[in-house]
């Protein structure tokens, strides 16, 4: 288990300042990794979002309208796109913070991998207290 | 014309900036700022819409009804709509320039995303603001409850 190793010892590692290799942020691991969820997370959301503006629009055609398109959203398949959408923004949103912090808080780079585990936890947290409340709303709209 | 050698070890200094405004160190800093004003309008966006009451199941025209009669949702709502398009497109502009590696095709795309900023935009902020909540002749058991209060 190299990455359980690592990680316990990547604190030790990072202390003497200035002693680590310059360029690594960004190459393999933690740092590459987050960076390529963000932008696969990025591009998903953006494309729900041109959607998004065009379903709302429809509130300006018709009740029935907007009422029809509502209740395909809150076909259980549809629920699990959405639980996907929530889980693409809490990580964009909490990885965005991460990054500004890397680059505005002069420790930012030395605890980037700390911060990355902080993104996932806090988006573990944010998914646990999400995906039931809303997997319960959709199922219990079946058959209405 | 006589080349000038610079003396060695002289630190390394950029090409003197052509005169006008660094856009691209204004996208960097739009995407940060504006990063952290849409994580507190989405995340609210989310609880109040998905996760209070009855979530998803509550939301039909009656829901947006009572929302957008009320200025505060209305200027969250067109708040939200400009800085996520921006940034989602400033964010698409960058994957453009990083992956098309053809011109025409950097172009094109960059041209199809400034093209669906301006018209989602343009069509999300008279949505909101020329909103009627109780347009006539539609079912009252479609509209918000106050529609039918008078």
């Amino acid at each position: 288990m190299s990455r359980t190793e690592t990680g316990t010892h990547a604190p030790g590692s990072l202390a003497p300042t200035g002693k680590r290799p310059q360029g690594t942020l960004y190459r393999g691991r933690e740092g590459m990794w987050s960076w390529v969820l963000h932008r696969i997370t990025g591009i998903a959301i953006f494309f729900f979002l041109l959607v998004h503006i065009l379903d709302t629009a429809l509130v300006r055609v018709a009740p029935e309208a907007y009422n029809a398109v509502m209740s395909t959203y809150k076909n259980p398949i549809m629920g699990l796109g959405e639980t996907a959408l929530v889980g693409a923004i809490a990580f964009h949103a909490y990885n965005g913070i991460r990054i500004i912090l890397i680059d505005f808080w002069t420790k930012g780079p030395k605890y980037q991998k700390v911060m990355f585990y902080v993104v996932i936890g806090l988006w573990v947290v944010t998914m646990a207290g999400f995906v039931p409340r809303h997997l319960i709303n959709v199922f219990s709209e079946m058959g209405h | 014309m006589a080349t000038t050698i610079e003396a060695p070890r002289s630190p390394y200094s950029r090409a003197p900036r052509s005169r006008g405004i660094n856009w691209e160190k204004w996208g960097w800093m739009y995407m940060r700022a504006s990063g952290l004003v849409l994580v507190v309008l989405i995340f609210g966006h989310l609880i109040v819409n998905l996760v209070l009451g009855d979530g998803i199941k509550a939301i039909d025209f009656a829901f947006v009804g009572g929302k957008w009669s009320n200025p505060f949702w209305q200027v969250w709502d067109c708040l939200m709509l400009w800085l996520a398009m921006i940034h989602g497109a400033n964010g698409m502009r960058t994957l453009v320039n990083d992956y098309a590696s053809h011109r025409t095709t950097r172009g094109i795309l960059k041209g199809a995303l400034l093209f669906s900023v301006i018209v989602l935009i343009t069509l999300g902020t008279l949505v909101i603001f020329t909103f009627d909540p109780c347009p006539a002749g539609a079912p009252a058991d479609l509209l918000a409850s106050f529609c039918s209060a008078s």
